[in-house]
This record gives structure tokens, C-alpha cells and sequence, in this order.
């Protein structure tokens, strides 16, 4: 039997494959990249009955028309996407969070993200497609990855490894839900900032600038003095460090960021807020708060559960 | 040794050797880095050694902040070796000066010639303090005394790839097309990180002893065209 195929009709924007990121090559300058919502990976990939490090297509405020050349596919949607599916003269308006199958000719158009920025594909089955370095993650910057390490492109087609012929129907009720402040824990240079700087970063908002992709999110805010000095000897980096450089502006390193960086680090975002975080889009406004380390190891335990109970309804 | 470990966010370990740069210091954080990486620790994802600094980042799933940090300091190196890769990688520079981006950046503010700088540049071998930024750049040291400088005070937004430079007591190589701001006086031909050798994607590791040659534009456009 032929594998089902699909072709990119419109590639939409930074569309790439990715899955649950690459370990342990920082020391060679190569991101931990992956899907920048890992709670909405995790979803679309359990949604269609694909194992949970399986690759997706990730978009960032419209997504791909997709077009099925051959066969037939079950596919889900996750994020807060509008989106429409073809099936010959009808038009039907999809729904994120619930699996839809497709024959020959069919077609979705992901028509954009609604306030927010990423969402996420996934097929049943899965997509046949190379796997870089142990992983189906692009980074594009260094060309590693599926698809030679580039973003999708038009008139791409790509086959689908073990589809299922009949129709899988499964849905999850979820809103995604946006949180008042990112909280954030002190950085390793936080006492090379002014107070008056620590009390704009926590008291006043920022917003998300226009210069913001899978490497870093800018901030445009109060400035953050820097009382101390603007440059530190280069080394490493984690995501969600927030950077200040001489300008006063941060910067939030994201899951492809460099490996290694020479601004001070005045906080780190902690990780239960890292999915809401990346979701905020440019021209939105964000609130930072400052906790302690044991307060952000309990909210990551909660956001975990939270994750896996969301998991377990599918 | 480690000086102090600090937490680097919720799911890193930030393990300081001091404010100096030199290579013995870098040398302990290599040999952490290598002990580490081959304990296996249960937890670890990521290991970014660099000058004086060793970042261990971990899945908070698996493990904590405290019982990472004690594992860590029990940590022995006193009997370690880093083997010391004594082959020397000679890398092909070709300073023709549509390549040499700031040669007169650096001629002016250093006030020496094109050639004085080149000879003290060309002259050195250089240690691998380590790798990272951008996919298998290499951060070499210490260049000679007379042609440091500072960085460009507006850095390019596109530096080519291949484009090698300087900057304070340190040299490098873009391996890829990317922002930054280090002077540059030339171009490689080789290719320092290919994704296509997983076992062995970069051409220089910390440790590694480098220097550099020079070629002429036809030698460098006939090394390009082999790729």
C-alpha cells in the first residue's frame, strides 16, 4: 500500500519540524531548540496516538495550507488557531484540540494564531522524515535538523510513516490560559543592577518587541541601568535567561538561543512559565515578579501534573 | 577548582572558577566537564563549559537544584587528564581585503601596517578555550598583546560565514552567517561544523591547538569550490 503524502500549498511562518529538542550539545554551540510550547507538543502528538517524542510542524502566527495528495490522514491542531478545513466545495471552520481525518484532495489552511503566537500540527503516524543528532528538531540557524535544518517551503511534499485508515476520534476540552506575571528567579549578575532598575524590572510592564523568534524575545520597558558593568566575560546560557545588554533593553533567551553570551544576567524565567511565556506576541504587554527557587520547584511539579492530567483526558 | 555553585534559574547549576582567564583555570573546567559527562549523572542534559564557568543544566523532572549541587561537589579531579590533542589544526585565511572586513579598523587604532598585524596574528598557535554561540565556533587565545582590540562599537548584523576575527586577547571563526561584533581580517575556506557527521560535527574542541595560515584569493576560491 502507498504511504499517504501531503504538499505544502502556502508555507506560512517559521514553519519547521520539531519534537521534544536535542541533549547535551550546548559545549558545541548547538541550541536544545525543540517545540517552543511543550504542553502543546505534547497534545497534538497525543491526540492522533503518536508516541510522545514524535515530530510536529510548529508555526508561528499563520500556519501552512496543507493539501493530502495521496491517501488519507488524521490529523489535530493545538494552540489557540483559527483554521478551516476543505473537503471539496465545503468549508468547515476546525477546532483546536480535536482529531480530524482527511482524504485525497482535502486540504487545511491554518489562518493564524489568535493572540498568541505558536501552534502546532500533528498526523497520525507521524511524518517520514530523517531524524539530526537523535532528534526531528530544526534549528535553523546552524541547518541541523529534518528537512536539511530549514524552515518548510513551499511545494514540499512529505510522506507519512504509519497512518491509519480509519478515522480516530479524540478531543481534549482546554483553554489556554494566560497568567497575570511571569515569574521570574534572581540571575547570577542580578547585583549588577540598581534598585531603582530591580524595582522597574518587577513593578512596571514591558512589552514584547517586534524582534522576537525562537532565539530570543526582546523587551521594551523601563530602562535597566546597569550599575556595575555592560559586559561580562562570555559563558553559558540556559532558556529563559534574561539577558540586559548596554542598551538597557532585555532580552529572553529562547529554546534556540546562542550557547554562549556575554551580557550580565540580572533573572532567569522559571520553567512553569516558560509554555505562557513564549506564547505572549509582540505589542502585548508582560509583568514580571520575582520569587524564591523552592517556590519554583513546587510550581513546576504543578505544571507537570497539570500537563500529564490534560494527557490522561485524551 | 569551583569556586562557588549558584542555581542558574530552576534548572541549572552555575559552577564559577573565578573572575581570571588563563589556561590552567580553563583547563579544571574542562576536566569537570569531561568527568561529568562521563559519570552519566542521572538528570543532566546540558554541559556549556567556557573560559571560567561551567553551566550544568538539568531536567527538573528527574532531579533537583540541591541534590545536583552535592553530587557535583563530590566531585574529585585531582586525578584527571585531559588528553591534549597534540596534533596542531592548521587553518587555511585568506586576507585579501575584501575579506579583511576592519583591517584598517585595526591598522589605524592599533597603529600598526596591514603586514605587522597579519605577522603577530599569523605567528601564534592558539588553545580552544571552547566552543559555542553559534554550531562549533571556536574561541582561541590569547592573541599577540599589540593587535588587541575592543569590539566594533556597532556590531554587523550579518557577519559572513567563514569571516575570522579578533577581539581583546581572543580570536574566532564564524561558522555560520551571524550577528556580531569581533574585527575581522579574513576568511576561511574550511568548514569548521558539518551536520552531517554526528559523531564528530566540529572541526576544533576545547583543548585543541589551532593556528593559522595565509592563502591567496585563487587558492581560496579553488578550497571553496571543493566543498
Amino acid at each position: 500500500m502507498t504511504k499517504s503524502k501531503i504538499k505544502i500549498l502556502r508555507e506560512g511562518i517559521n514553519s519547521t519540524f520539531q519534537d521534544l529538542g536535542r541533549n547535551n550539545l550546548y559545549h558545541i554551540g548547538l541550541p536544545f531548540s525543540g517545540a517552543m510550547d511543550k504542553r502543546n507538543y505534547l497534545i497534538a502528538n497525543k491526540l492522533v496516538g503518536n508516541r510522545d517524542n514524535e515530530a510536529v510542524i510548529e508555526f508561528a502566527y499563520q500556519g501552512p495550507i496543507i493539501k493530502v495528495e495521496d491517501g488519507s490522514v488524521n490529523f489535530a491542531i493545538s494552540g489557540d488557531i483559527k483554521f478551516n478545513i476543505k473537503k471539496g466545495n465545503r468549508i468547515l471552520n476546525g477546532e483546536c484540540y480535536k482529531t480530524y481525518f482527511l482524504s485525497k484532495n482535502d486540504k487545511i489552511d491554518i489562518i493564524s494564531t489568535n493572540n498568541s503566537v505558536y501552534g502546532y500540527l500533528s498526523v497520525s503516524g507521524g511524518f517520514d522524515i530523517e531524524k539530526n543528532f537523535g532528534s526531528f528538531s530544526t534549528t535553523v540557524r546552524a541547518n541541523v535538523g529534518p528537512n536539511n535544518g530549514n524552515k518548510i517551503s513551499k511545494n514540499t511534499t512529505f510522506l507519512i510513516k504509519n497512518q491509519k485508515n480509519e478515522q480516530i476520534k479524540k478531543n481534549l476540552k482546554y483553554l489556554n490560559s494566560k497568567i497575570e506575571y511571569i515569574r521570574l528567579l534572581k540571575g547570577t549578575n542580578f547585583n549588577y543592577f540598581s534598585k531603582e532598575s530591580i524595582n522597574g524590572l518587577t513593578g512596571k510592564e514591558f512589552s514584547v518587541s517586534k524582534l522576537s523568534d525562537r532565539m530570543g524575545m526582546r523587551l521594551q520597558g523601563p530602562e535597566i541601568k546597569n550599575s556595575k558593568e555592560t559586559n561580562i566575560r562570555s559563558e553559558g546560557l540556559v532558556k529563559g535567561v534574561v539577558q540586559v545588554p548596554p542598551d538597557g533593553n532585555p532580552i529572553i533567551m529562547l529554546s534556540d538561543h546562542g550557547t554562549i553570551g556575554g551580557y550580565p544576567k540580572i533573572a532567569v524565567v522559571i520553567s512553569a512559565d516558560y509554555d505562557k511565556l513564549i506564547q505572549t506576541p509582540p505589542g502585548k504587554k508582560l509583568k514580571f515578579k520575582l520569587i524564591e527557587l523552592k517556590e519554583a520547584e513546587k510550581l513546576h511539579k504543578l505544571y507537570q501534573m497539570e500537563t500529564e492530567n490534560l494527557l490522561n483526558q485524551i | 577548582m569551583i569556586k562557588n555553585i549558584s542555581n542558574l534559574g530552576d534548572a541549572a547549576l552555575y559552577c564559577d572558577f573565578g573572575e581570571e582567564i588563563n589556561q590552567k583555570i580553563n583547563t579544571d573546567v574542562i576536566k569537570y566537564f569531561k568527568n561529568i559527562q562521563n559519570k552519566k549523572i542521572k538528570g543532566i542534559i546540558n554541559l556549556t563549559p567556557s573560559y571560567n564557568k561551567l553551566i550544568i543544566s538539568f531536567d527538573l523532572n528527574e532531579v533537583n537544584f540541591l541534590d545536583l549541587k552535592k553530587q557535583v561537589q563530590d566531585i574529585d579531579i585531582s586525578k584527571d587528564e585531559v588528553k591534549v590533542n597534540q596534533k596542531i589544526i592548521k587553518i587555511p585565511v585568506c586576507c585579501d581585503d575584501e575579506f579583511a572586513l576592519d583591517i584598517q579598523r585595526l591598522s589605524i587604532k592599533l597603529n600598526l601596517t596591514k603586514k605587522e598585524i597579519l605577522d603577530k596574528y599569523l605567528d601564534k598557535e592558539y588553545f580552544c578555550y571552547m566552543t559555542g554561540f553559534i554550531a562549533g565556533m571556536p574561541f582561541l587565545g590569547d592573541i599577540h598583546k599589540k593587535i588587541r582590540l575592543e569590539r566594533l562599537e556597532t556590531p554587523r548584523v550579518k557577519v559572513p560565514k567563514g569571516s575570522v576575527g579578533i577581539t581583546e586577547q581572543f580570536a574566532n571563526i564564524y561558522t555560520f552567517e551571524s550577528p556580531g561584533g569581533w574585527n575581522i581580517l579574513g576568511k576561511t575556506p574550511t568548514t569548521i561544523f558539518d551536520h552531517t557527521k554526528e559523531h564528530q560535527p566540529i572541526l576544533i574542541s576545547a583543548g585543541d591547538k589551532v593556528s593559522f595560515y595565509q592563502i591567496s584569493k585563487i587558492e581560496y576560491l579553488k578550497l571553496n569550490d571543493k566543498k
